[in-house]
């Protein structure tokens, strides 16, 4: 039972979408599910808080390596938390003057707003930012022409880098109209085109497969390792 | 000169304004086709005062009236500004005859006289929708190789599978975490469990649990979703009891982070730096944190095994890890890992999906060479046409 049931919802759940990209009538139903989804999902938001708190309160209480960082995670999650519960530094809105809590929590000024846009958006703007620093290792490591399909590689990123940039432009800009193709631009623009595109296509194809596939598995219960345990 | 022209022209619109608006003409209905009966199609010809280089304007817009049969329940169901040929009304009941009538609008209160249906529309509901008809028959094709395949191997048809590097190296990685006294770390993505390539993530998981508890090692499992880390758990736990360790299941290992991106990254990457993990998976969807991951893994000495559907995040896994699923090999892995005849048989199965994309390819691609060389109008054009826009096209496979 204990993965029967659950597969169940699953397959019910799976098929009406699929009955439902295919019946009129019946679209309606898509946005039962998704709303059934999105409950499911606010009640994970509570056992997801809790969970954090536990698992970072552990953390520090047992002193384990990185104890202060979860010390800081609770810290900023508390923090987070009361100023969009309590709505801190939100204005009674026309409507209700005398209660300040009807007010939008996301009020420009408010410290739920401050919070987002003066620690949150920053942090978040650092982490991907060193993505560019990343982007330069692995492709230091990627490029080393070590066999000949390492050398392909390594021809074909320097010419659709060397395409895009003006310099690529410029150092072929003497080859006649009639023979672009052999410009690095040309050449950049066959790569992406022909080359590029036929390996993504098929790839795309594969994965799509692949997902109708899995789904149907799941909704005819063929594959239940998600579940748990193939086992009742 | 310019003045008398002026003049000219202020005194031939003042007339237009004070003239009748003539009405549109040519009002037409349609059921809309392949809808639950609630909308009405309606086209017409502009007025002859709608037009574009008048100035100032004659015609404003159109106002659209829709009343029943007996001209009860009169009501405007729309406007549409100057130059508008097409409306649709969606407030209608199915099987109710109505009739519509447009009237143009000019300056102020001005107004036509309305151009009426000539007869009374009815809409119908559509119990199937049938532009997506083709679409229907590619899934009922694919769905049921995959189906028959299955069944197939049920009877005892052997299915051969070609060897997946990636998943052979499972058994190696964490054998050499076991060895080094490290742990394991899998990462399920970004996604939430309605996502397939989530719960073809979490069909690896079961895999990899059920060896780090054969092999003693331990598995750290963070994931960015709440539901995630509920099927996360019930995945291990599973794990450790098929492979007779139950007891070995701490369930404080699999944890929720944060839903957001990059808060997800930054505790993965500390931990990495901290607990330096012998073996990282990746398997699941993934977007611009692949490489931040990757890399980082990479530079604590992790053996690395990633998985992902986002194409565009296949060459940074490539890059920086040591075995990479491509595509479908993620979906197959639960398959090919498990070595069930019923699941194996559904790759069979996709595999006729394959053969029928391919068969589309090689179709598409003859047809779009003969009516490069046959020209405008030739059988190859209008075939090759079908083809695109019937059956891949809006409503079909593509």
């Amino acid at each position: 039972m204990k993965s029967t049931i659950p597969w169940l919802i699953a397959a019910a759940t799976g098929f009406v979408m699929i009955a439902a990209y295919f019946i009129p009538a019946a679209q309606g139903w898509q946005g039962e599910v998704g709303t059934w989804f999105e409950i499911l999902a606010a009640f994970a938001f509570v056992l997801g808080g809790a969970n954090l708190f536990a698992y970072h309160l552990g953390k520090i209480s047992a002193r384990r390596a990185g104890w202060g960082y979860s010390g800081v995670t609770l810290v900023a999650f508390l923090v987070t938390l009361a100023a969009g519960m309590l709505k801190l530094g939100v204005p009674a809105p026309d409507r209700y003057p005398t209660n300040a809590w009807a007010g939008d929590f996301q009020f420009e000024g408010s410290v739920s707003w401050w919070l987002y846009w003066y620690l949150y958006n920053p942090l978040n703007a650092t982490m991907f930012a060193l993505l560019a620093f990343y982007v330069s290792s692995a492709a230091f490591r990627a490029f080393r022409a070590k066999n000949t399909e390492a050398t392909v590689l390594l021809v074909t990123a320097f010419i659709v880098l060397l395409g895009r940039t003006y310099a690529g432009a410029w150092l072929t800009s003497s080859v006649p109209e009639n023979y672009s193709a052999l410009t690095f631009p040309g050449m950049t623009a066959i790569i992406l085109a022909v080359g590029n595109t036929a390996g993504q296509r098929a790839i795309m194809i594969g994965i799509a497969l692949g997902v109708a596939a899995t789904s149907l598995k799941v909704l005819l219960g063929v594959d239940r390792s998600y579940l748990g345990s193939d086992g009742d | 000169m310019v003045l008398a022209l002026w003049g000219f022209g202020s005194i031939e619109s003042a007339r237009a304004q004070d003239a009748a608006l003539a009405a549109p003409t040519g009002l037409k209905a349609v059921d809309h086709p392949n809808d639950v009966g609630t909308s009405v199609d309606l086209t017409w010809t502009l007025s002859v005062d709608d037009n574009a280089r008048a100035q100032p304007r004659v015609v404003n817009g159109y106002e659209i009236y829709r009343s029943l049969v007996d001209g009860d329940e009169r009501e405007m169901v729309g406007e549409v500004p100057y130059g508008v040929e097409k409306f649709t009304d969606q407030q209608c009941t199915a099987g109710v005859p109505y009739l519509f009538e447009i009237i143009s609008v000019g300056t102020g209160e001005q107004r036509s006289e309305p151009a009426r249906l000539a007869k009374p529309i009815t809409p119908i509901r559509q119990w199937i929708d049938r532009s997506r008809a083709w679409f229907g028959v590619i899934v009922v094709l694919v769905c049921g190789a995959v189906i028959l395949f299955t069944r197939l191997a049920r009877f005892g048809k052997a299915t051969y599978v070609r060897e997946i590097a990636g998943l052979q190296a499972i058994d190696e990685a964490v054998g050499r975490a076991t060895e080094m006294g490290r742990p394991c770390l899998f990462v399920p993505g970004l996604q939430d469990m309605n996502e397939i390539p989530t719960v073809a993530g979490i069909n690896i998981l079961a895999r990899v649990a059920r060896t780090v508890a054969e092999y003693d090692a331990t598995l750290t499992v963070p994931t960015a979703r709440s539901l995630v880390m509920t099927s996360a758990r019930e995945t291990v736990q599973a794990s450790c009891l098929a492979a007779g360790r139950p007891e070995v299941y701490d369930e404080n290992l699999v944890y929720y982070v944060s839903d957001e991106q990059f808060a997800y990254v930054a505790h993965l990457t500390g931990y990495m730096v901290r607990e330096r993990p012998a073996a990282c998976f990746y398997a699941g969807t993934f977007y611009a944190e692949s490489l931040i991951l990757a890399e980082t893994g990479n530079s604590v000495g992790a053996l690395q095994i990633a998985g992902t559907a986002e194409a565009s995040q296949l060459p940074f896994f490539v890059a920086a890890c040591d075995y990479t699923l491509i595509g479908e090999e993620l979906f197959a892995a639960s398959a090919y890992l498990s070595r069930e005849p019923q699941q194996l048989g559904s790759l069979k199965g996709q595999d006729a999906g394959k053969l029928l994309a391919g068969a589309l390819l090689i179709v598409g691609c003859a047809l779009a060479t003969w009516a490069a060389l046959a020209g405008n109008g030739s059988p190859a054009e209008s075939m090759l046409v079908f083809l695109k826009d019937t059956i891949l096209g809006r409503g079909g496979a593509g």
